[in-house]
C-alpha cells in the first residue's frame, strides 16, 4: 500500500508541475499539441489497464474514444452548455462497453475472437459515422457531419456558465489533471481485491474460475472502466482538436495497440510514455520532406520490436537495474 | 555474437530517433534581411497526395519566381511546407503552428472542404490570412478567407446545360459522401431542374469505397441519359474502371465535376476515360501565350517530375500572385492592410485567363473552360470568359457585413 | 428476371473477391498462427507488380497471374527470414512488427511511385443478360477463386509437401523429431501465403484503384473473414466468405455500399457470438 501511495504521489507531483509549469514555458501551439498528446495518453492508459492487467486484448478501444467525443459534441451543441454534456459523454461509452462486454464475456469469447469483435465494432462505428454527411443526419440541433465530423465542437466552459469558455491553457491543465486522476484510479483499482482478481484472471482464467471468482463479471467491470477512461480521452480530444470519424478509424485503433506495446505491456506508465513518444515522432515526421513519414515510423516500429521487445519502460527498468548492479558490484 | 548485432540495431534506433528529434521543417528561403514567411499546408502523402503534390510544386514555383524577381517589399519570401498526411487532426495542428509559432503572413492550403473548414476558424481566431485555392462547393463568407477556386455557379453551371443539350434530360448523380459531394449534388440537381431535366437518383459513397458493381447494376436499372460524377480520391477511380469493364462506357455518357483534378484522366486508360466531359477554370491544354510560357518554365524547372497541372495547382500559383499583388499595393504584410488592398479590386492576367478578385465575397471572377477527355488529355470544347461567383454572391456580402463568418449551403432537396 | 440473374452474379463475384483476398491470410494465420498485418500491403505490392509490368509491355495475363505471386513470394521469403522468424510464438510482437512493416511498405511505395501510376483496364470486355451489361472479368474472378481454393486443397491434401506442412502445423515438435525442419516449413508456408496475397493483388488490380493505401481497405475484411471461418483453414475461409460476401452484396443492393459493409461486420459479430470458435469450430470440424 505504501508503494502505491508513493507512486501516486510522485505522479501527482509531476502532473502538478507539468500543469502549472508548462503553460508558462511552452508557446500556444506546443501547448495545444501537448493537450492532444495528453488526451491520447489517457486512451493509451485505458488500454494498458484492461490489456496489461486484465488480459483483455481490445482491438477497438477507439470505439469508446469516439463515442465519448461524439456524445460530448452532440450534447454540448444541444444543451448549449458543456457542464451536463461531460457526464453524459462519459456515460455513453461506459454503457456501450458494458453491453459489448456482456455480449463477449458472457459468451465465453476470448483472445483473437474478442480482438476481431472489438475491431469490427469500431469499424462499424467508423463506417456509420462516415456516412452521416447528409442533411437528415442530425441529433437534435447537432449535424453529424459525416466525413467532416463536427468542426464546431464547443470547448469546455466553466460549470453552468456557458458564456465563459476555457482557454487552451486551461484545457491543458484539465487534461493533465484527468491523466493524473486516471492513473491514480487505475493504481488504486489494482490494489483492491477486485483488481487483484482481475490480474489473477489474466494469469490463468480457468484457475480463477475454479477458485470461485466470477470471471465474467470481473472482466465486464474492468472493460467498462476501460471504456469510461477511453470516453474521457475522447472528450479531451474533442476539446483540443474536433470530433470526426477518424476517431473510430482502423489506423487509430492500431496506433493505441502500438503505444501500449512500445511503452510496455503490463505497466501503467509505459503506455503513457509510448503514446507521447510516438505521437511526437509522428508529428515531427510530417515536417520531414526527405523521407516518407510512414516509412520512417514503420522502420522505427520494426526496430523497436527487435531491440526492445518488452517495451520501452520494462527495458529501461531492466537496463537501469543492470547498470545499478554493475555500478554496485 | 548476437550482442554485437543487437548493439548495431540499437545504435540504428538511436540514430533514427535523434534525426527525428532535430528540427527539420523544410525551408525554402534565401538568407538575408528578415524574410516574409508563408506557410503551405497540403497533403503530400496519404490518399489525397494526388491533389497535394502538384499544389506544393506550383506553390514552390510561385515563391521561387517571386524571390527571383527581388522578393516582396525588398524582402525574400520563406516558404514553410507542412504535410498533414491526409489526416485532418494534423491540419489543425499545423494551422495552429503556422499561425501561433511561425507567425506567417499568409497560409495557402486546405484541399478537401473538410480540411478547409477545420483550419478556417483557427486561422481566423489567430488572425492569419488564409487563401483556399481549391475548387469547392461555394458559400464561404469570411473576410479572412480568400477562395480562389471555381465554384458550382462557375463550373457546374456550364457543365449541366451542355449535358442536358447533348445527352438528354435524365440525370443520375454519384457523389463523394462528405460536405463537398453532398452540396455539389444539390447544385447539380438545381441546375438540372432549371434546365428542364430530372434527377433520377443521387448516390453517395464514402471516400474508401472501391466496389461499385451493385451501383453499376442499379444505374442500368434506372435507365438515365447520363451519369454526373462528383467522386473524389484514389479509391473512387475504381468506379470509372468498373464502369468501362461492364461495357457501360459506350452505353451512357458521363460528365464529372471532379475528374481531372486528381490526374484521373492520366491514370485511366483511353477506353476508360475518353468522352467524359468536365468544366474547370483551367486545363493544362488551354491555349494562350501566358500558359505556354508558364508551362515552359515549369517543365524546365521540374524536368521529368513535372506533374500534370490541373485547376488546383494553377489556382495555387495564381493565389500566391494575387496575395503578392495585394502586399505590393498595401506596401505591407499587415493582415488588415492586405485584406483592404485585396478587396480594392485586383485583376491579374494569368495562364488560366483573367482572374479578378470580387470584394463582395472574397472569391474570384474567372474564365471557365468546358473540356472533354481524349487520349488521356483534355480537349477544350468551349470557353466562357469572366464568370462571376454568382452562387456565393447571392448569399454573401462582406462589404455590408464584414464580420460575418459562415458557410452558406444552397437550399435544395434532392 | 434479368435483374435477378445479374444480382446473383454480383453476389458470386463479391464472394469470390473475398475468397481471393483472404486466402493468403488464411494460409499464414491458419498454418502458423501468425497475424500478418502487412497482408494488405502484400496485396498492394502484387497490384503494383502487375500494373508496372503491364505498363512496361508485359502481356496482361502474365502481369496479373504470373509475376505478382513470384515477386511477392520472394518478398515474403525475405520478410520471413529477417523479421518473422525471430517472433514465432509471440503473437503480439508479430502484430507490432507486421504493422510496422505495413507502414514501411506504404511509405516506401509512396516514395518510389507516388500515386500517378497508370492502371490496367479489365480485360475480356463485357457481356449482356437481357438489357443489363456486366463485366466478364467478374466471371473470371469467380473462376480464379474456385481454382485457387482447389489448388490450395490439392497441395495440402495430395502432395508430400502439403502433408509435411499440415503435420508441422498440428505438432511442430513431433514433426521435428520425425526429421522435418520446422523452420524450413514455416519459411515456405509464409512465402506461399505471401505469394497468394500477391496474386490476389494482381487479380483485383484491373477493377480496384491501385494505390499505396489500397491494402488498408482489404485487411480488415480479410482478417474478419479468416477469423470468423474458424480453425479449419480452407473450409472456414470459404464458408465465411460465402456468408459474409452474400450478406454484404445483398445489403449493398438494398441500401448503399456503406450499409453493405456495416451488414458484413454486424453479421460477423453475431456469428462469433453464436459460434465462439468460428464457423468451423462447430461445423465441419474435421475438414481441412
Amino acid at each position: 500500500m505504501r508503494r502505491a501511495a508513493l507512486e501516486i504521489a510522485a505522479v501527482v507531483l509531476v502532473a502538478a508541475l507539468a500543469a502549472l509549469g508548462l503553460p508558462q514555458v511552452l508557446e500556444l501551439f506546443a501547448l495545444i499539441n501537448a493537450t492532444v498528446f495528453v488526451s491520447m495518453a489517457v486512451l493509451a492508459l485505458s488500454l494498458g489497464l484492461i490489456w496489461g492487467y486484465g488480459g483483455i486484448l481490445c482491438f477497438g478501444q477507439t470505439a469508446f474514444f469516439g463515442l465519448g467525443g461524439y456524445a460530448y459534441a452532440v450534447a454540448a451543441i444541444n444543451f448549449g452548455d458543456t457542464t451536463l454534456a461531460v457526464p453524459l459523454a462519459l456515460a455513453v461509452p461506459t454503457v456501450v462497453a458494458a453491453a459489448l462486454g456482456y455480449l463477449m464475456f458472457y459468451g465465453r469469447i476470448s483472445d483473437v475472437y474478442m480482438g476481431v469483435i472489438t475491431l469490427t465494432t469500431t469499424l462499424i462505428l467508423f463506417k456509420f459515422a462516415n456516412s452521416t454527411a447528409g442533411d437528415e443526419w442530425n441529433i437534435g440541433s447537432a449535424p453529424l457531419g459525416g466525413f467532416n465530423g463536427i468542426p464546431g465542437t464547443p470547448p469546455l466552459n466553466w460549470p453552468f456558465d456557458p458564456a465563459s469558455q476555457l482557454a487552451p491553457e486551461q484545457i491543458f491543465v484539465v487534461a493533465v489533471v484527468c491523466l493524473a486522476l486516471c492513473y491514480a484510479a487505475a493504481r488504486l483499482i489494482l490494489r483492491t481485491r477486485f483488481g487483484r482478481v482481475a490480474v489473477a484472471i489474466r494469469e490463468n482464467e480457468l484457475r480463477a474460475e475454479l477458485l470461485g471468482y466470477d470471471v465474467r463479471l470481473h472482466k465486464l467491470a474492468l472493460f467498462a472502466v476501460g471504456g469510461l477512461m477511453a470516453g474521457l480521452a475522447g472528450v479531451l480530444f474533442a476539446n483540443c482538436v474536433f470530433v470526426s470519424p477518424t476517431m473510430f478509424s482502423l489506423s487509430y485503433a492500431g496506433q493505441v495497440i502500438i503505444w501500449v506495446l512500445v511503452g510496455g505491456l503490463g505497466t501503467l506508465l509505459g503506455p503513457v510514455i509510448g503514446c507521447i513518444l510516438i505521437q511526437f515522432l509522428t508529428t515531427r515526421a510530417g515536417s520531414f520532406s526527405a523521407v516518407d513519414p510512414n516509412l520512417l515510423l514503420g522502420v522505427v516500429f520494426m526496430l523497436a520490436v527487435v531491440v526492445v521487445p518488452k517495451g520501452l519502460l520494462p527495458s529501461a527498468r531492466t537496463a537501469l537495474v543492470r547498470l545499478a548492479k554493475r555500478g554496485g558490484a | 555474437m548476437s550482442l554485437t548485432r543487437r548493439d548495431a540495431l540499437r545504435t540504428a534506433l538511436l540514430a533514427a530517433g535523434s534525426t527525428l528529434a532535430a528540427p527539420a521543417i523544410m525551408r525554402h528561403a534565401a538568407l538575408g534581411a528578415a524574410p516574409i514567411k508563408v506557410a503551405g499546408i497540403h497533403d503530400a502523402s496519404g490518399g489525397l497526395d494526388i491533389y497535394g503534390k502538384p499544389m506544393v510544386a506550383t506553390l514552390e514555383f510561385a515563391i521561387d519566381e517571386l524571390n527571383a524577381g527581388g522578393g516582396l517589399l525588398g524582402r525574400q519570401i520563406e516558404l514553410i511546407n507542412y504535410d498533414p498526411q491526409s489526416n485532418i487532426q494534423l491540419y489543425t495542428q499545423y494551422a495552429t503552428q503556422a499561425a501561433t509559432k511561425d507567425h506567417v503572413a499568409v497560409v495557402h492550403g486546405g484541399i478537401t472542404s473538410a480540411s478547409r473548414e477545420a483550419i478556417r476558424p483557427i486561422l481566423r481566431r489567430f488572425r492569419t490570412l488564409y487563401f483556399y485555392n481549391t475548387q469547392y462547393e461555394g458559400g464561404v463568407c469570411d473576410q479572412n478567407c480568400f477562395c480562389t477556386g471555381s465554384t458550382p455557379a462557375q463550373n457546374v453551371q456550364k457543365l449541366i446545360p451542355y449535358a442536358l443539350k447533348t445527352w438528354g434530360k435524365k440525370v443520375y448523380i454519384l457523389a463523394a459522401d462528405y460536405n463537398y459531394g453532398q452540396i455539389t449534388a444539390k447544385w447539380i440537381t438545381k441546375y438540372t431542374r432549371d434546365g428542364g431535366g430530372e434527377v433520377l437518383a443521387a448516390d453517395f459513397f464514402p471516400l474508401d469505397v472501391t466496389n461499385f458493381g451493385p451501383t453499376i447494376t442499379k444505374i442500368q436499372a434506372a435507365k438515365p441519359d447520363m451519369v454526373i460524377s462528383a467522386l473524389v480520391g484514389g479509391a473512387h477511380i475504381s468506379f470509372y474502371r468498373q464502369w468501362a469493364a461492364a461495357g457501360m462506357k459506350k452505353q451512357i455518357p458521363m460528365g464529372s465535376t471532379t475528374l481531372g483534378v486528381g490526374n484521373e484522366h492520366i491514370l485511366l486508360s483511353k477506353e476508360e476515360g475518353d468522352g467524359i466531359v468536365c468544366a474547370f477554370s483551367y486545363f493544362q491544354e488551354v491555349d494562350n501565350p501566358l500558359n505556354k510560357a508558364f508551362l515552359e518554365k515549369f517543365h524546365a524547372k521540374m524536368g521529368a517530375n513535372a506533374p500534370y497541372i490541373s485547376e488546383l495547382p494553377m489556382r495555387t500559383y495564381i493565389g500566391v500572385n494575387l496575395w503578392a499583388e495585394g502586399v505590393r499595393r498595401a506596401k505591407s504584410i499587415d493582415r488588415m492592410k492586405v485584406i483592404k488592398a485585396l478587396e480594392g479590386g485586383i485583376s491579374l492576367d494569368t495562364p488560366a485567363g483573367k482572374t479578378t478578385l470580387d470584394p463582395q465575397t472574397n472569391h474570384t471572377t474567372l474564365d471557365v473552360y468546358l473540356a472533354q477527355v481524349e487520349n488521356q488529355a483534355f480537349k477544350v470544347l468551349d470557353t466562357f470568359p469572366d464568370q462571376p461567383p454568382l452562387d456565393t454572391q447571392s448569399v454573401c456580402n462582406l462589404i455590408k457585413n464584414p464580420n460575418i463568418d459562415k458557410q452558406f449551403v444552397v437550399d435544395v432537396k434532392i | 428476371m434479368d435483374y435477378a440473374v445479374i444480382v446473383a452474379l454480383q453476389i458470386l463475384a463479391g464472394v469470390a473477391t473475398l475468397v481471393i483476398v483472404s486466402l493468403g491470410l488464411a494460409v499464414v494465420f491458419g498454418m502458423m498462427r501468425v497475424i500478418n498485418l502487412a497482408h494488405g500491403e502484400f496485396l498492394m505490392l502484387g497490384g503494383y507488380a502487375a500494373i508496372l509490368a503491364h505498363g512496361h509491355g508485359l502481356n496482361l495475363w502474365l502481369s496479373i497471374l504470373v509475376l505478382p505471386p513470384i515477386v511477392v513470394g520472394i518478398v515474403g521469403a525475405v520478410v520471413e527470414r529477417l523479421l518473422i522468424r525471430r517472433l514465432y510464438g509471440r503473437m503480439i510482437d508479430t502484430m507490432l512488427a507486421t504493422w510496422g512493416l505495413s507502414l514501411a511498405f506504404i511509405g516506401g511505395v509512396t516514395m518510389l511511385f507516388g500515386n500517378s501510376v497508370t492502371g490496367i483496364s479489365a480485360p475480356l470486355g463485357s457481356f449482356a443478360i437481357g438489357r443489363y451489361h456486366t463485366a466478364s472479368y467478374d466471371l473470371f474472378l469467380m473462376g480464379a477463386a474456385a481454382v485457387l481454393s482447389l489448388l490450395v486443397w490439392a497441395v495440402l491434401k495430395l502432395t508430400p509437401a502439403g502433408l509435411l506442412a499440415r503435420g508441422t502445423m498440428q505438432n511442430a515438435e513431433m514433426a521435428a523429431s520425425l526429421g522435418v525442419a520446422p523452420d524450413r516449413v514455416y519459411a515456405v508456408t509464409f512465402s506461399a501465403g505471401a505469394a497468394l496475397s500477391g496474386l490476389a493483388g494482381g487479380l483485383i488490380a484491373p477493377v480496384s484503384g491501385v494505390l499505396p493505401t489500397m491494402g488498408t481497405a482489404y485487411i480488415a475484411k480479410a482478417f474478419i473473414t479468416v477469423i470468423t471461418g474458424g480453425a479449419a483453414m480452407l473450409t472456414g475461409t470459404l464458408a465465411a466468405s460465402a456468408l459474409l460476401g452474400s450478406v454484404s452484396t445483398v445489403f449493398t443492393f438494398l441500401t448503399t455500399p456503406v450499409f453493405g459493409e456495416v451488414a458484413l461486420l454486424v453479421v460477423a459479430i453475431v456469428l462469433l457470438r453464436l459460434l465462439p470458435r468460428g464457423i468451423t469450430g462447430r461445423f465441419l470440424r474435421r475438414a481441412l
